[in-house]
């Protein structure tokens, strides 16, 4: 009987080295004429602990790590003796880390081959677009509805409500584009499901087809990710060749056909309507709305835009039915959140707990605190256009209204930690930088207002007329917030305004002495 | 002197347009392939590329300028990406690449005598493991001078 171990083959474990582990792997089973069988699985989402290797023991799946290259060897040697290591964590699930989570939308992710679809069939997937193929579209997009299922970019925007615009209107041609353009830094959760379970967004992408009456999908994915890029494409050959993508799927007369385009380096095209730009081939620029893509997207055809998660959520509640989704979470926020831990911490990775965690438990429970091991200082939620949260923050539940009355933002759950260390001027003179960078010039606000908003922090910075400096960008941020386009130049102001409210003192500098 | 449309660059936009059915939509993949089969975008290819997928010369020059991904003039051999945003400079993102960039003694976007180029990026999706960085095509986590100092070696084999 041939050895099973696991190794991520997702692009965060491969930084640090699974692709050596792996080879080194084969290599010592070749010399010990070992039957290795290597499954090269997505990450289980805790980082920390990559390289992590799984050995399929009798007990289940037994887990090591961090397993560096050099250690291969004697793992191997280890788990032909019994599984007795000092890498040793003990059986996967068990790892409080991983066993504290609520894993609906990860549940497959780190478990199975991602290319595999009869190992994804055989862990509940396909289930959902089954189930689809026996409903009309208006039941699916009441199904959609009725889950509380919000848009996972960032907006919260009911994924439900926009698939009943996208179906009612009476065009023969009509779109499913999926962002897969993750540039807000401390998410890489889009990237994480699209390596580890790239089956379940085109499962969701179809079912949002069959929902809308669309042909067609789309997977924009930023240009950043070559390896998330080349999973999903052979995962689309794959689910192509199984017959559930592609033409009349599985003898049900429907079509349902996905293609990947590449971003270019552009943030804005994160935004959706630059995004539609870009696929068009254009420049990522924003378009004014209305009209809303529901009505006028991708070539001015009715388009559905929906976050990966969103998407990729949709097969399970098919599955399990709504009401077993909504009975997560809290409030108006139903079912999980992928919450991505980074930045300065400890324990940085991927964990999906329903609404109403709060970001404590998150930072500390599942996080422990720093990296650095130095003072917790602030934590900015929800990429880089959402506001930093102070220590007294934390007890706030990440829910999506509970944080904008704490003039703060869920975004798409990511969790960037600082230590004492951070010098949050210097961070508000970053957002306005990262503005000016990433603006695509459409609007003045954005295009004119960052550049003078980094230019003013910069006085401050200098400790030039520090109070009427920070009055002037008061009033910037709120022609920003009011005259945007879009969420680049409207939400530039919340890490800004969010650093000067909670640490004032940072920003309260001395003239700086007369230069020689 | 052979004329204009002989030349290898050209014949190589009209095979990529018509490999892409000479579609305007499909402008951006188009520009990726070029770029990585010259390492660049000429601009002596934006006539051609204009009328392969029947765009204006200045709607293709307009999509080439917006993205940064796309360059205009040749790169280095080895382009290595830092990561300069909020969960690597948590980490010490701008440390690094002060002290990456003064021992190679070049500035950002400035090719070394070996060909290596240092580019700033903005989030390369491994938030946990900062500072992250991208040497050719090899993602690098929790990177560090000795790291990075291997992986360009590595990548310029």
């Amino acid at each position: 009987m041939s050895m099973i171990l696991y190794v991520p083959d997702d692009a965060a474990a491969l930084s640090v080295g699974a692709e050596r582990v792996a080879k080194a792997l084969m290599v010592a089973a070749g010399e010990r004429g070992l039957d290795l069988k290597l499954v090269r699985n997505g990450s289980r989402g805790l980082l920390w602990l990559e390289p992590l290797v799984e050995w399929e023991g009798p007990d289940g799946r037994m887990a090591f790590g961090p397993v560096p290259p050099g250690e291969a060897s004697g793992l191997l040697e280890a788990i032909v003796a019994g599984g007795d290591h000092p890498l040793a964590l003990g059986p996967t699930e068990e790892i409080d880390y991983l066993k504290n989570q609520e894993r609906l939308t990860f549940a497959r992710v780190g478990v199975i081959d991602p290319l595999s679809v009869r190992d994804y069939e055989a862990h509940g997937g396909l289930a959902g677009l089954k189930t689809a193929l026996t409903m009309t579209g208006e039941a699916i997009c009441e199904a959609v509805l009725q889950s509380g299922l919000r848009g996972r970019g960032g907006a919260g925007f009911p994924a439900g409500i926009k698939w009943h615009t996208v179906r009612k209107q009476e065009t023969a041609e009509k779109y499913i584009c999926c962002n897969a353009d993750e540039g807000d830094s401390g998410t890489f959760a889009d990237r994480m499901l699209m390596e580890g379970d790239p089956f379940t967004l085109l499962e969701g992408m179809a079912i949002a087809g069959l929902a809308t009456g669309a042909r067609r999908g789309i997977v924009y994915i930023r240009s950043e990710y070559p390896h998330a890029i080349s999973k999903m494409s052979r995962a689309i050959e794959a689910l192509e060749e199984a017959g559930w993508l592609g033409g009349n799927i599985r003898g049900s007369g429907k079509d349902f056909r996905v293609s990947i385009r590449r971003g270019a380096g552009a943030y804005i095209c994160g935004e959706e309507s630059s995004m539609l730009n870009s696929i068009e081939g254009r420049r990522g620029t924003v378009r004014s709305k209305p009209p809303i893509p529901a009505i006028h997207g991708l070539f001015g055809k009715p388009t559905v835009v929906n976050n990966v998660l969103t998407l990729a959520t949709v097969p399970m509640i098919l599955a399990k039915g709504a009401d077993f989704y909504k009975e997560f979470g809290m409030g108006r926020s139903r079912g999980t959140q992928a919450f991505q831990l980074a930045g300065n911490i400890r324990r940085g990775g991927l964990v999906e707990k329903a609404f109403g965690v709060t970001i404590r438990e998150l930072i500390e429970t599942f996080g422990g605190g720093t990296a650095t091991g130095r003072p917790f200082r602030t934590a900015q939620l929800g990429g880089p256009l959402g506001a930093y949260v102070s220590d007294e923050m934390l007890d706030l539940p990440m829910d999506y209204e509970a944080l904008a009355e704490n003039k703060a933002m869920l975004g798409h759950g990511g969790i960037t930690v600082f230590d004492e260390s951070v010098d949050m001027a210097e961070m508000a003179r970053f957002a306005f930088e990262f503005c000016e960078e990433e603006s695509c010039g459409k609007c003045t606000p954005c295009r004119i207002g960052a550049v003078r908003g980094r230019e003013t922090v910069e006085k401050i910075l200098r400790g030039e007329n520090v109070a009427r400096n920070i009055a002037l960008i008061e009033d910037l941020c709120e022609l920003m917030t009011d005259g945007s386009l879009c969420a680049m130049g409207g939400l530039t102001p919340m890490p800004v305004l969010s650093a000067i409210r909670l640490f004032p003192e940072d920003f309260d500098r001395a003239p700086a002495l007369a230069a020689e | 002197m052979p004329a204009t449309a002989e030349r290898p660059e050209i014949l190589e936009v009209r095979a990529l347009c018509a490999e892409y059915g000479n579609q305007a939509p499909m402008l951006l993949e188009i520009l990726h392939d070029l770029q990585d089969k010259l390492g660049y975008i000429p601009e002596m290819c934006v006539p051609a590329l204009a009328e392969c997928v029947n765009l204006s010369k200045a709607e293709v020059h307009g999509v080439v300028s917006f993205y940064y991904d796309f360059r205009t003039r040749p790169g280095g051999r080895v382009t290595v990406k830092i990561c300069q945003a909020e969960a690597c400079r948590s980490m010490g993102a701008e440390a690094l690449t002060e002290e990456i960039l003064s021992r190679y003694g070049v500035t950002l976007r400035e090719a070394t005598a070996a060909g290596v180029t240092f580019e700033p990026v903005y989030c390369l999706g491994n938030c946990a493991l900062a500072p992250a960085a991208m040497v050719g095509s090899e993602l690098l986590g929790r990177a560090d001078g000795p790291s990075l100092d291997a992986a360009i070696l590595e990548a310029g084999r």
